[in-house]
C-alpha cells in the first residue's frame, strides 16, 4: 500500500488532498465534517482584518456552465472573503486544530496592503496554533476593487513586498496563492520566491462572465438586474492551471535543484485521483479542491485517496515524492519539438460507427485526408499522402480509441517524401534563417536538446 | 408417443443460446454508463442493496478509470459481487430505486457496472484479502453455497479457522448448480469459489452431509461455533399422485444442464409445461426453449402480480417465446403407456382472498412437465437438534444477528425463515453471521483471559 502522507513546506498531513480556501472551509461545522470524511487538510476560508464583518450580496452569488448532461464543468462566484467575525473564526480554527492535530490547518489571509495590517493579523492567527498561512493574492472580484486580492497578485512588486513582511512577522510557513489573471504567471511566482515564500499555490479563479440573460439584457446571473464579472473554477480551468504549474516547474528562477522547484500546491478543477496525480507529476506536493466538493460533497475524497494509492501501487511508487515532478522536464518550448517525428491517423474499421465526423472535420477545416466513399460505398479511410497527423479526427471521433495517431518508425512520409527517424527541431531546420546548424531533410540527426 | 429427444439444436445454435445473455460492458460503454450516476447523498440504491455496497463510490471509481479499486469497494461488502452482478434481480433492488429510474425510467446500470469492475479485478488476478492473524478459534460451516462461503471468507479474514462441510463434490451451491447457464458464463461460479478459497484458512470437506455423516451437536462439540447454510434440499410435490415418466424436478434438471459439458446431450420435450411462478420456473422455461423445445408454457395458479419472478424475468421468458398462463393449476396428469401425454389444468380465481378452482378444465397435451413450485427445507438434516433449534414455517428461525435458538449455532441463506431466497441475501446472511460469531468468540476470549 502506497504511503500518501506528505510534508509540504514543513506542514505534515496524512494525505495530499486538501480543501481550498472557500465556502467548504468557512466554518468549524464544515471543516469537522471534511476531516471526518478523510480530507488531509484545509485552507480556511480567507480571513480579513478586524472590523465590521464583510457583507455579501443576497442575490445569486454563484453561476455555472453545464455540459449537456447537466454535469457542472465550470463554476463561478462573486463571493467575498469570510463574512463572519474574525474572533469567531480564530476560536474555531484553534479548536479544530486541537481536535484534529494530524490534519493540515492553513489559514488564508487578505488584509490591506500595509505592513502593520499584515503584522497584526499574523499575530492573531499564530494564537490558533495553525500550521501555516496562505496569502490570498487572487480573488478577482469585489476585494480587488478595494485594493486587495488580485489587485496585489497582479503586481509582482507587491507580491514580493507582502510576502517579505509575512516572512518577517511569522514563524509559520507562508504559501502565496497566485491569480491566473496575469499575462505571465512567472512574474508573480518569481516575486513570491524572492520574497521568501515557502510555497506557492495556484490557481485562484479566472475572470469570467458565465452568460448573458437575453430577457433581462444583463449578465447572468444578475443581482437585481445588474451583474459583475466573477471568478471561474471547476474542470474547465484545469488546463489553464496545469500550464501555469508547468511553467513554474520548468523555469530556472522558480526551480531550485535541491527542492525540485518551490513547493507547489495545485488547484483548479480537481475531481478525481487522476487530476491530482497530473498536478503532482508536474511538481505539486499537495492539491486543493473547491468546486468538486461543492458539487458532490466531501465523500469524493474516498475515491481520490483510493485511486491515487491504487495507481501508485501499480506503478511501484511508494510515496508521492517517488513520482512528483517526473513530467516537468518533458515540458519544453515549441522550438525544441522534433519536427521529424511523424504520426498518421489510423481508423479502426471494427470500432467505426460511420458517423462521418472525422471526414467532415478534416475535409472542411483541415487537410482533406479522410475519405467518405470508397468504391461508391460509405467508408472512412485515412489518405496518408495528405494526413499531417494533427489529431483533429481523433478528437472529434465519438468512439474512444477508434482513431489513434500511430507513429511512423521507418520509411518515408508519403506526404513530404522525407525519410522518418530524423531529429530536427526548429533550431536545426533549414527553413529557419536563424538556425545554428541547419540540417537537410532525411538525415537521421542526433542533435540533442540544448541544455537549459 | 411423447416427443422427447436430445440434440434438437446444432452445437452452434446451442453455444449462441447459452452464451452471455447480457454481455459485459466494453470500456467506453462502462464510462458512459458510470458518468450518468449522480453520486447521490445517502443514496437509495445503497439502502436497497442487501449487502449495502457503496454504489456511488464504486461507480465514481469506474468513471475515474480505477475499475480495480471499484472492485475492492464492491467485494469489501459482498464477496460474491461478481455473481450478484449477474443474477441479482436489480429491478427489485438497487436499480429499482435509483433516482434516475424514478425520475427518468432509466436506472444507472448498476449490475453491469458491478460486473465490469469485478471482472477487471478477476482478470488482473487481483486478490484483496488474506487470512487474519489466528485467533485460535475454529468454526464449522455446513454448506458451500453463497451463504456458507461468504461466512467462511469473512471468518477467515478475521483470523478464525473454518471447516466447510459440503454434501456435494463441488462447491458453490446454487451458483454452480442452479443459476441459469446464460447468466453464469465463463465458469464465473468456480472462479469466484477459487477467489474466496485463495484467502486461506478455509478447508472444504466434500461428501460430508449433515444428518448423515455429521450432526449439529457433534459440530458444536468440536468447534467453537457452527453456521448452518444448507439451502433447500427438496422440491415441493404437485400432489397429483404417481407421476409418469416425463414429470421432472426443475432444479435437478437445471443442475444437470449446468454440469453438462455438451448441452446437446440433454433430452428435452417438444411441448413443455412448467408449473410455478418463481425464478426457477422462468429459468427452466427459458432454458428448455434454448435447448430447442418448440412450445413452452408456464402455468401459474395466480396472477402476474403475484409471481415471485420479477417483471424483467417474466419479460425474458416471453421474449424467448415462452407463453405464461395465469390463474390455472394442474389437477391431473395424463399418461400413455407410463409416459406423460398431457396435463389437465383448472382455472382458478380468488374468492374472499382464498384461491379456488372454478371447475372449468382444459387439457394441455405435452411431452414434459417441470415442477418448479418451490423448494423446501429438509428437516432431517438437523433432526439431532430436536427442539433445540426453533423452526418457523418449516425453516430455521433466526434473529437479526442470524443466531438460531441454540446457543453457538447460527444460520443463514435459503434455509432460514423470512428470507428472500436470493444469492445476495444469502451472502449478507453469511457476512452478518460471521461478524456476530466473531463478536461472540472475541467476547468469550476476553472473558476467559480475565
Ligand atoms: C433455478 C434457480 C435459479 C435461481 N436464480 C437466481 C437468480 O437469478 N438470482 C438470485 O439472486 N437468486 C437465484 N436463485 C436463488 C439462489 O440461488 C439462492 O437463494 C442461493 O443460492 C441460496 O444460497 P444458500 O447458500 O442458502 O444455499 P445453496 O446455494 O442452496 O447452497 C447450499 C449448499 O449446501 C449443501 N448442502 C445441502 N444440504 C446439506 C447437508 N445436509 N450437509 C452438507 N451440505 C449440504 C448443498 O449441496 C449446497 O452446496 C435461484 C435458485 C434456483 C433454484
Ligand atoms: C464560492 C467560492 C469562494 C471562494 N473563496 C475563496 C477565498 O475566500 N479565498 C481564496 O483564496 N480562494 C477562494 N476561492 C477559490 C478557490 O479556493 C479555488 O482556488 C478555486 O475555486 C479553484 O479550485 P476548484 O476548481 O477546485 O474550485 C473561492 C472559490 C469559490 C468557488
Ligand atoms: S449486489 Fe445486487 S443488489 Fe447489491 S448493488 Fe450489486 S447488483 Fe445491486
Ligand atoms: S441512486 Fe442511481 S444515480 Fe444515485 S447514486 Fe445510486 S446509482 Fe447513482
Amino acid at each position: 500500500m502506497a504511503d500518501l502522507s506528505v510534508n509540504f513546506a514543513g506542514i505534515r498531513a496524512p494525505n495530499p488532498f486538501w480543501l481550498a480556501s472557500a465556502p467548504p472551509t468557512d466554518k468549524e461545522y464544515n471543516v469537522v465534517r471534511a476531516f471526518k470524511a478523510g480530507w488531509g487538510g484545509v485552507v480556511w476560508k480567507t480571513l480579513g482584518e478586524e472590523g465590521p464583518p464583510i457583507v455579501n450580496v443576497s442575490g445569486p452569488r454563484y453561476g455555472a456552465m453545464h455540459a449537456s448532461d447537466r454535469r457542472v464543468i465550470g463554476f463561478n462566484n462573486i463571493e467575498l472573503i469570510t463574512d463572519r467575525p474574525l474572533q469567531v473564526n480564530l476560536e474555531e480554527i484553534k479548536r479544530v486544530k486541537k481536535e484534529w492535530p494530524d490534519r493540515a490547518m492553513v489559514v488564508s489571509l487578505m488584509v490591506p496592503c500595509d505592513e502593520e495590517s499584515w503584522k497584526k493579523i499574523l499575530q492573531r492567527v499564530e494564537w490558533t496554533e495553525c500550521d501555516g498561512v496562505e496569502l490570498n493574492f487572487g480573488c478577482p472580484h469585489g476585494m480587488s476593487e478595494r485594493g486587495m486580492g488580485a489587485a496585489v497578485g497582479q503586481v509582482p512588486e507587491y507580491v514580493e513586498m507582502v510576502t517579505r513582511w509575512c516572512k518577517q512577522h511569522t514563524r509559520m510557513p507562508v504559501i502565496v496563492k497566485l491569480t491566473p489573471n496575469v499575462g505571465n504567471i512567472l512574474r508573480p511566482a518569481e516575486a513570491a520566491v524572492k520574497g521568501g515564500a515557502d510555497a506557492v499555490s495556484l490557481i485562484n479563479t479566472v475572470n469570467s462572465m458565465m452568460g448573458v440573460d437575453l430577457d433581462a439584457m444583463s449578465p447572468w446571473p444578475h443581482v437585481g438586474g445588474k451583474g459583475t464579472h466573477g471568478g471561474m473554477c471547476g474542470p474547465v480551468v484545469k488546463p489553464i492551471a496545469l500550464n501555469m504549474v508547468a511553467e513554474i516547474a520548468r523555469t530556472p528562477a522558480t526551480r531550485t535543484p535541491a527542492t525540485r522547484g518551490i513547493a507547489m500546491s495545485g488547484i483548479g478543477g480537481i475531481e478525481s485521483w487522476k487530476d491530482a496525480a497530473e498536478y503532482m507529476a508536474l511538481g505539486c506536493g499537495t492539491v486543493q479542491v473547491c468546486t468538486a466538493a461543492m458539487v458532490y460533497g466531501f465523500k469524493i475524497v474516498e475515491e481520490m485517496k483510493a485511486g491515487l494509492s491504487d495507481w501508485m501501487d501499480t506503478k511501484g511508487y511508494r510515496t508521492i515524492e517517488d513520482f512528483r515532478g517526473m513530467a516537468a522536464p518533458k515540458v519544453t518550448d515549441w522550438q525544441h519539438l522534433n519536427l521529424d517525428y511523424v504520426v498518421k491517423a489510423h481508423i479502426d474499421q471494427d470500432l467505426c460507427i460511420s458517423c462521418g465526423r472525422c471526414h467532415i472535420a478534416c475535409e472542411d477545416t483541415s487537410h482533406q485526408a479522410i475519405t467518405n466513399l470508397v468504391n461508391g460505398v460509405r467508408r472512412f479511410e485515412v489518405i496518408e499522402e495528405e494526413c499531417v497527423g494533427c489529431n483533429l479526427c481523433a478528437v472529434v471521433c465519438p468512439v474512444e480509441n477508434c482513431i489513434t495517431m500511430v507513429e511512423m518508425t521507418e520509411g518515408v512520409d508519403p506526404r513530404t517524401g522525407i525519410a522518418v527517424g530524423g531529429h530536427r527541431t526548429w533550431m536545426e531546420h533549414p527553413n529557419n534563417p536563424m538556425a545554428r546548424n541547419p540540417q537537410a531533410a532525411g538525415v537521421a540527426g542526433t542533435v540533442a536538446e540544448p541544455a537549459e | 408417443m411423447p416427443d422427447i429427444k436430445a440434440g434438437r439444436l446444432d452445437g452452434g445454435s446451442l453455444s449462441d443460446n447459452f452464451s452471455d445473455m447480457l454481455p459485459g460492458f466494453a470500456r467506453n460503454e462502462a464510462r458512459v454508463a458510470a458518468e450518468r450516476c449522480l453520486f447521490c447523498h445517502d443514496a437509495p440504491c445503497v439502502k436497497a442493496c442487501p449487502t449495502s455496497i457503496d454504489i456511488p463510490l464504486f461507480i465514481r471509481q469506474i468513471a475515474a478509470q480505477n475499475p480495480i479499486g471499484a472492485a475492492r469497494t464492491i467485494l469489501d461488502q459482498n464477496i460474491m459481487g461478481a455473481m450478484c452482478a449477474r443474477v441479482c434481480p436489480t429491478e427489485n433492488l438497487c436499480e429499482g430505486v435509483c433516482v434516475r429510474e424514478v425520475s427518468e425510467g432509466k436506472a444507472i446500470e448498476i449490475g453491469r457496472l458491478q460486473r465490469y469492475a469485478t471482472d477487471a479485478a478477476f482478470d488482473a488476478g487481483r486478490q484483496f484479502y488474506s487470512a487474519g492473524a489466528s485467533t485460535g478459534r475454529s468454526v464449522a460451516v455446513v454448506g458451500a453455497g453463497p451463504a456458507g462461503l461468504a461466512c467462511a471468507h469473512k471468518l477467515a479474514t478475521l483470523g478464525h479457522a473454518v471447516t466447510v462441510f459440503e454434501a456435494r463434490d463441488k462447491a458453490g451451491g446454487l451458483n454452480e448448480f442452479g443459476i441459469a447457464a446464460y447468466k453464469a458464463t465463463h465458469d464465473i461460479a468456480q472462479r469466484e469459489v477459487d477467489y474466496i478459497m485463495a484467502v486461506g484458512n478455509i478447508t472444504i470437506e466434500h461428501g460430508k452431509r449433515l444428518g448423515r455423516d455429521i450432526t449439529v451437536a457433534g459440530l458444536r462439540r468440536e468447534f467453537d461455533a457452527v453456521f448452518l447454510a444448507m439451502g433447500l434440499g427438496e422440491t415441493n410435490d404437485l400432489g397429483l399422485g404417481d407421476e409418469p415418466a416425463g414429470v421432472l424436478d426443475a432444479v435437478d434438471y437445471i443442475a444437470a444442464l449446468r454440469q453438462a459439458p455438451d448441452k446437446a446431450a440433454l433430452p428435452v420435450g417438444r411441448r413443455v409445461v412448467v408449473i410455478g411462478g418463481g425464478m426457477t420456473a422462468i429459468d427452466i422455461a427459458t432454458q428448455t426453449r434454448k435447448l430447442g423445445a418448440a412450445e413452452v408454457t408456464i402455468v401459474y395458479r395466480r396472477g402476474k402480480e403475484q409471481m415471485s419472478a420479477s417483471p424483467y424475468e417474466q419479460d425474458v421468458a416471453q421474449t424467448h417465446g415462452v407463453t405464461i398462463r395465469h390463474w390455472m393449476r394442474p389437477v391431473r396428469l395424463h399418461a400413455q403407456a407410463g409416459a406423460l401425454s398431457g396435463v389437465d389444468l383448472e382455472y382458478t380465481r380468488l374468492e374472499e382472498g382464498k384461491l379456488v378452482g372454478t371447475g372449468e378444465i382444459v387439457t394441455m397435451p405435452c411431452d414434459q412437465v417441470f415442477k418448479a413450485i418451490g423448494q423446501v427445507f429438509v428437516p432431517a438434516d438437523i433432526a439431532d437438534a430436536g427442539a433445540g433449534i426453533t423452526m418457523q414455517s418449516g425453516r430455521i428461525l433466526i434473529d437479526a444477528e442470524r443466531r438460531t435458538s441454540w446457543a453457538g449455532v447460527w444460520a443463514g441463506g435459503d434455509c432460514v425463515a423470512g428470507g428472500q431466497d436470493l444469492t445476495v441475501t444469502a451472502v449478507e446472511d453469511g457476512k452478518q453471521a460471521a461478524l456476530s460469531i466473531d463478536r461472540t468468540l472475541r467476547g468469550t476470549a476476553a472473558q476467559a483471559a480475565e
